[in-house]
């Protein structure tokens, strides 16, 4: 096993991780603040992914194709936010879980009306489509690269939003005391909204910028969404530092596993059986890294606050 | 008798009628239908164990539906290949015989319910429901990959499987069997309700911590339910695997855990008869709504929006009213 390989599956793996950081953050944010558990985040990565190709056909621009992705997605967000969500704050888990896998349904089978169910095509931007050069001879795609610097960057964004400015210091407050800072003269129900059609809007971006290397179908959302839960499970549910953890650490194992662990068992079995048992098994490696996290700090790696 | 025994007497009597008309009729679509409807409700009952009464909103109950399927499948598979499941010391055979399958699939289901519940059941609410599903996707890409088993495209069985002394091809029978069983399980679910073992559980569900102070133990009461709950889904699970003479991957897949869930609720939460209006108001619009219109999820998204949201009782909540003792 070369290094070249090696390298360029870590890079693959960080890629991986950082996208689903992007829909990580915004499931984490909307249960840290609101405490809701939301199915309905991979149809906002799929109305993200659709209206990118749909705006890039028609445009020709794939900036232009990224910004209504996000924008179109923020306001479907707002939008369930405001006659959907609104009421099942204050209900119970599995009130959330059933009116979001309704909006599932709705959002799916809708999109398919609407697109047909055959796939989209989103083609990357001209000036990304080449590979690069790097370090020891290793070649590789500079798209999957900008995705890696556009993931950090929204990271850091993220981080400078909450930490920095005087909306992040209300969405901290409001994960901590929702009434106090009500009492204090705060908008909650539009601070709400607010943080709802963020999450939305990191979800249509990451659905737009996957879309250029996957198919744009519908339920296209669905296999990242349950992955995203898998990593605020790992990282703690409502903490943002533990969705990047998580993510990384998911986005890694998931790619790492798929290649090395077949190669390990090739050492001790003959290699057709070797693969098979290697393939299975790395495509549970994460649930099985899930489950130990949990048998070990059953509230995630950040998470202080049980749920 | 109150409103609620009343609808719960229609329905059971709707279920002996028209499947028996339909025999007469000579209309065997419409019993395979009923039979549908039925494993579904099956499935669902067990699921209600569990969430209804433990409280325990698994997301992952697709995991022991899946589990009975591929438990049939993988005996039958077998049995009609005439290969033998195991070939060292002692040889182990596949089987064609429901009796047995349906012993199999109750075991597998209720081991992989106490690993499962083992583990799950260390956390509660959100980090609960979230558990489940992953372990129901890590079965469902199990599944996949498993290419021994036909892997994506899953396993065909060309006959039905035997029942001692019934003509299982024919859909009035087969339909019997799985109505037998539906009761079974709706008697079952009853007893447990009203045994000292459900109490526990269903204070086990309002005050957990009461429950320990007078030295009971909650956690084990959800625990064994859990178990009981996963192996009623896995029978129905080879059941509808013996409908459909067919099982693959979908049978894990977390919308089968949704939909699971979704029958309870349309049928209504907290009725020992919840499951069934449900399984059978679904099967029914899927029929009626899915001819008239292919799109016909966008309606069924909708009306679960509204019973979420404005019409807590569901379908038996309309008909029969408030429960008695809601909680």
């Amino acid at each position: 096993m070369s290094t070249i390989l090696i390298v360029e599956q870590v890079l693959n793996g960080l890629q991986f991780g950082v996208m689903l950081f992007l829909m990580a953050a915004g499931l984490t944010l909307i249960f840290g603040v609101m405490g809701l558990i939301n199915l309905a985040h991979g149809s906002l990565y799929m109305v993200g992914a659709f209206v990118a190709a749909t705006v890039a056909a028609a445009t020709g621009s794939f900036l232009l194709a990224l910004v209504a992705a996000m924008g179109a997605a923020a306001m479907a967000g707002a939008l369930i936010e405001m006659t959907v969500i609104r009421r099942l704050y204050h209900t119970d888990h599995l009130d959330q879980v059933l009116a979001t896998f309704a909006l599932i349904l709705i959002f799916s089978e809708g999109t398919r009306w609407i697109f047909g169910s055959f796939p989209l095509y989103l083609s990357r931007p001209e000036a990304l489509a080449g590979s690069v050069t790097l370090p020891f001879g290793i070649e590789y795609p500079l798209y999957r690269l900008a995705l890696i610097g556009a993931g950090l960057a929204v990271a850091v964004g993220l981080w400078l939003l909450i930490a920095k400015t005087r909306i992040g210091i209300q969405i901290r407050a409001g994960e901590n005391d929702r009434e106090m800072i009500a009492a204090l003269g705060v908008d909650i129900r539009t601070l709400y909204t607010f943080v709802f059609a963020l999450g939305a809007a990191l979800a249509g971006l990451a659905g737009a910028l996957v879309g250029a290397i996957q198919s744009v179908q519908v339920g296209m959302g669905e296999p990242v969404l349950i992955l995203a839960f898998v990593v605020i499970v790992i990282g703690g549910i409502g903490s943002i530092k533990g969705a990047f953890v998580g993510a990384l650490i998911v986005g890694l194992t998931d790619t790492l596993g798929g290649i090395f662990l077949p190669e390990l068992f090739k050492l001790a079995m003959e290699p057709a059986a070797a693969t098979q048992v290697g393939a299975s098994l790395s495509s549970m490696a994460i649930y099985l890294l899930m489950a130990a996290v949990l048998i070990w700090r059953p509230t995630g790696l950040f998470g202080a606050r049980t749920a | 008798m109150t409103r609620e025994s009343f609808v719960n007497l229609a329905l059971l009597t709707a279920l002996v009628a028209v499947p028996l008309w339909a025999w007469v009729a000579g209309e065997p679509f419409t019993i395979t239908l009923a039979t549908r409807a039925v494993i579904f409700a099956l499935a669902a009952v067990g699921l209600n164990l569990a969430l209804g009464l433990g409280g325990m909103v698994s997301f992952g109950h697709a995991v022991f539906f899946g589990l009975g399927g591929y438990s049939m499948g993988i005996l039958a598979h077998h049995a009609q290949n005439f290969l033998p499941l195991y070939d060292g010391l002692i040889v182990i055979e596949g089987t064609k015989s429901m009796p047995v399958i349906w012993l199999v699939a109750i075991v597998v289901s209720a081991l992989a319910a106490l690993l499962i519940g083992l583990l799950s059941l260390r956390t509660s609410g959100v980090y609960f429901i979230m558990i489940t599903l992953a372990f129901g996707q890590m079965f469902y890409y199990f599944a996949i990959s498993w290419r021994a088993y036909g892997g994506e495209d899953g396993l065909s069985i060309w006959v039905r499987n035997d029942f001692p002394g019934l003509n299982t091809l024919a859909p009035i029978q087969f339909y019997g069997l799985c109505f037998a069983l539906l009761l079974a399980a709706l008697w079952l679910s009853a007893r447990i309700a009203r045994s000292s073992f459900g109490l526990v559980l269903n204070a086990a569900r309002q005050v957990p911590g009461r429950v320990e102070t007078v030295g009971l133990d909650g956690q084990r009461a959800k625990l064994v339910a859990f178990v009981i709950s996963g192996a009623i889904t896995g029978l129905a699970g080879a059941l509808f695997a013996d409908l459909n003479r067919f099982v693959s991957p979908t049978m894990f897949s977390w919308h089968m855990s949704g939909e699971l869930i979704v029958f309870i609720i349309l049928g209504g939460a907290a009725r020992l008869f919840g499951p069934v209006a449900g399984a059978v108001l679904f099967v029914a619009m899927e029929h009626v709504l899915g001819d008239l219109w292919d799109h016909w999820h966008i309606l069924l998204g909708a009306l679960l929006l509204v019973i979420v949201l404005f019409a807590r009782g569901g379908l038996i909540g309309l008909l029969a009213g408030k429960a008695r003792n809601h909680d």
